[in-house]
């Protein structure tokens, strides 16, 4: 699969791509801004759009790997860690800031992703998409045994934190909270956009095409593939702090496999290694989710999986390929009339 | 820990080290022949045993012998190859054997969430129980140890019966060695005249086979619920992984590594005894990257 080619970018002319980045950023903008005026116009939407984009967050991070040509089916294991550790935060300390219960899970999220990926990077393809999953498989467990630590199944209550030291209203919070993921979503896609074009991005996706030559350059593909995997960490992890906080409750199934498997698919279904694929993926897949489960609850799952069947196997460049092909096809008929 | 326990903690582990092991390897088989991981093994143990429970369920409540549950657990692992492995294989995997690792990952771990949704809408959620397979044997006394004939005697012959059958089958029959020769060298193997397509289809119906008779043998012996599919395909894959990829009798010794290591800790620090077999497998492969029987893969520049 052409989890993401670029030697479609590279053909381009230069001055061509430049026009592409511009017009991709407009686009980009229009979309942020239409997003913003989701509480004013369409205030029932706010916590779904909100959830959406937190977990969009989490499916860059896996969108990140997936360009260096890894797939990890076990990157709820961040948003879970995200999610508790900004629980215990706020247990601990009561009306602790939001930035810093964010600063909390991104932190958790960047130390256990060191740890793991310190291991896992040593491995690719199979193993490290297997190993992955054991690891968020073994958190799980955790979670679920200790439950004198982590409440079991039940899980942990967040309680609402204040605001630059106000505490506030829920009205006021979750519309702060809904900014407040807007502004990381493109702050952080920005920077991942920025970060896969910088040298250490492009060696890490050298990992996919050939990491090999990376070695032969002087170039230690661990290292490389691991800045990829803490970043990716980091992204799950804010995604699943602000998940946290606005869902007000952690439980152990934010590290089960489902969710891992959940996020997997949206990166596959935006376009495997497109960074506003993973937020137009998860907005679709949360809309549908929302208005499919009151009649398709019992065979979500198996839907899922035909439809990541059906994308694998026929529309590999997911929603953003099938919009590119289809205004590229735009484009090639107006030069031809032209 | 007197000797009681430790004897309990011994047979718990061989009887668990037996099921994981005949699992483990299916997936290692499909794996050595065919290069693919099949995330789905896990759906095909877990509805080895649904099937077992609900053919058991049914032909007993005609009134036949109780003995009848065990050619069914065969019947049922025999269904879940033909039926499920057979269209997988022949349908999906054909399609994409010259893809990218990942894609096939992706494309096995699809069938995964369609299965684990057939199981719950044929089968719903609540757990079923069907233990009069491990009645009819009986109970045996070991030293003082009372333990059953099912688990105890039952469940490691069949798997040492199916590794050495597995092995023989592989290097002493016409089959076995086409089999291996597509595994060596698939263009070289077609070149004389060997059906590769056919070897594949035949290996992803045993492995499959394997997969659901692990289901099938462990109905007896636990409650029958959604999820089981998904431990099982993590807890294989860390047997199969220890002992690296593709290595049939390394994985009986894993198997058997990671089943003790999980019964102990059973009896001495029960709320890790799920972690064991990972920290196994991870003290494992910080050593040796491609297991404890694994040799490295040649690099290609």
């Amino acid at each position: 699969m052409s989890i993401h080619s670029d030697a479609g970018a590279m053909s381009r002319s230069p001055a061509e791509k430049e026009t592409r980045m511009t017009a991709g950023t407009w686009l980009a903008i229009a979309g942020l801004v239409l997003l913003a005026a989701v509480p004013i116009f369409a205030p029932s939407l706010q916590l779904l759009v909100n959830l959406a984009l937190a977990k969009g967050l989490a499916v860059l991070g896996v969108t990140v790997l997936l360009r260096a040509g890894q797939v990890s089916f076990g990157h709820a294991l961040y948003f879970a860690v995200a999610a508790y550790a900004g629980a215990f935060l706020l247990a601990a300390w009561p009306g602790a800031d939001l930035l810093v219960v964010l600063l909390a899970g991104a932190l958790g999220a960047a130390v256990s992703g060191l740890l793991v990926g310190l291991f896992v990077v040593r491995y690719r393809g199979i193993f490290f998409g297997m190993l992955n999953l054991a690891f968020s498989m073994i958190f799980w467990s955790i979670l679920e045994k200790f439950y004198h630590v982590t409440g079991g199944a039940d899980g942990i209550r967040l309680p609402r934190p204040s605001v630059l030291g106000m505490e506030m209203g829920r009205h006021d919070f979750e519309l702060v909270l809904f900014w407040l993921t807007l502004a990381l979503v493109g702050g952080l896609g920005w920077f991942t956009l920025r970060w896969l074009a910088s040298p250490v991005g492009q060696l890490f996706r050298t990992v996919k095409t050939n990491e090999t030559r990376l070695e032969y350059l002087g170039v230690s593909p661990r290292r490389a593939l691991l800045s990829g995997y803490l970043l990716s960490a980091v992204l799950c992890g804010v995604g699943g702090a602000i998940m946290g906080v606005a869902q007000g409750v952690v439980t152990p199934e934010y590290a089960w496999w489902i969710r891992s498997g959940e996020m997997v698919f949206i990166a596959v279904l935006g376009g495997a290694g497109s960074v506003p694929g993973a937020f137009i993926g998860a907005l679709i897949y949360e809309f549908v989710r929302v208005f499919a489960s009151a009649f398709a609850g019992d065979v979500w799952q198996m839907l899922l999986g035909g439809f990541l069947l059906v994308i694998i196997l026929f529309a590999p460049g997911g929603v953003v390929g099938l919009f590119e092909r289809v205004t590229r096809r735009g484009a090639a008929k107006g030069e031809e009339a032209a | 820990m007197n000797l009681t326990i430790f004897l309990l903690a011994l047979f718990d582990g061989i009887a668990y080290a037996a099921l994981v092991f005949i699992v483990a390897l299916g997936l290692t088989l499909i794996f050595g022949v065919m290069r693919i991981l099949n995330v789905a093994h896990g759906s095909l143990y877990a509805i080895g045993a649904y099937a077992t429970v609900a053919l058991t369920g049914f032909f007993l409540s005609l009134g036949l012998a109780p003995a009848l549950s065990f050619p069914l657990m065969l019947v049922a692992a025999i269904l879940v190859g033909i039926l499920l492995g057979g269209p997988i294989e022949w349908l999906l995997l054909r399609r994409i054997y010259d893809k990218p690792e990942v894609l096939q990952l992706l494309v096995t771990f699809a069938v995964f969430m369609i299965l684990e949704d057939v199981q719950r809408l044929v089968w719903g959620t609540q757990p079923y129980f069907e233990a009069r397979a491990l009645q009819a044997l009986g109970n045996v006394t070991v030293f003082g140890v009372t333990y059953t004939v099912y688990q105890l005697i039952l469940l490691p012959a069949v798997a040492l019966v199916l590794l050495l059958g597995l092995r023989f089958f592989l290097r002493r029959t016409i089959l076995g060695k086409l089999i291996t020769a597509t595994t060596e060298d698939r263009e070289a193997a077609q070149s004389i005249g060997i059906d590769a397509d056919k070897v594949f289809l035949l290996t992803f119906i045993v492995g499959a086979a394997l997969g659901g008779l692990g289901g099938a043998l462990a109905s007896p012996t636990t409650s029958i619920l959604p999820g089981m599919g998904a431990d099982m395909i993590v807890l294989s894959f860390a047997v199969v992984a220890t002992a690296g990829l593709g290595q049939i009798e390394g994985a009986a010794l894993t198997a058997l590594m990671i089943g003790l290591g999980r019964s102990f800790a059973v009896y001495v620090w029960p709320e890790v005894a799920v972690l064991v077999p990972y920290l196994i497998m991870v003290l494992v492969l910080l050593v040796r990257p491609e297991g404890l029987f694994g040799s490295p893969a040649a690099r290609k520049i």
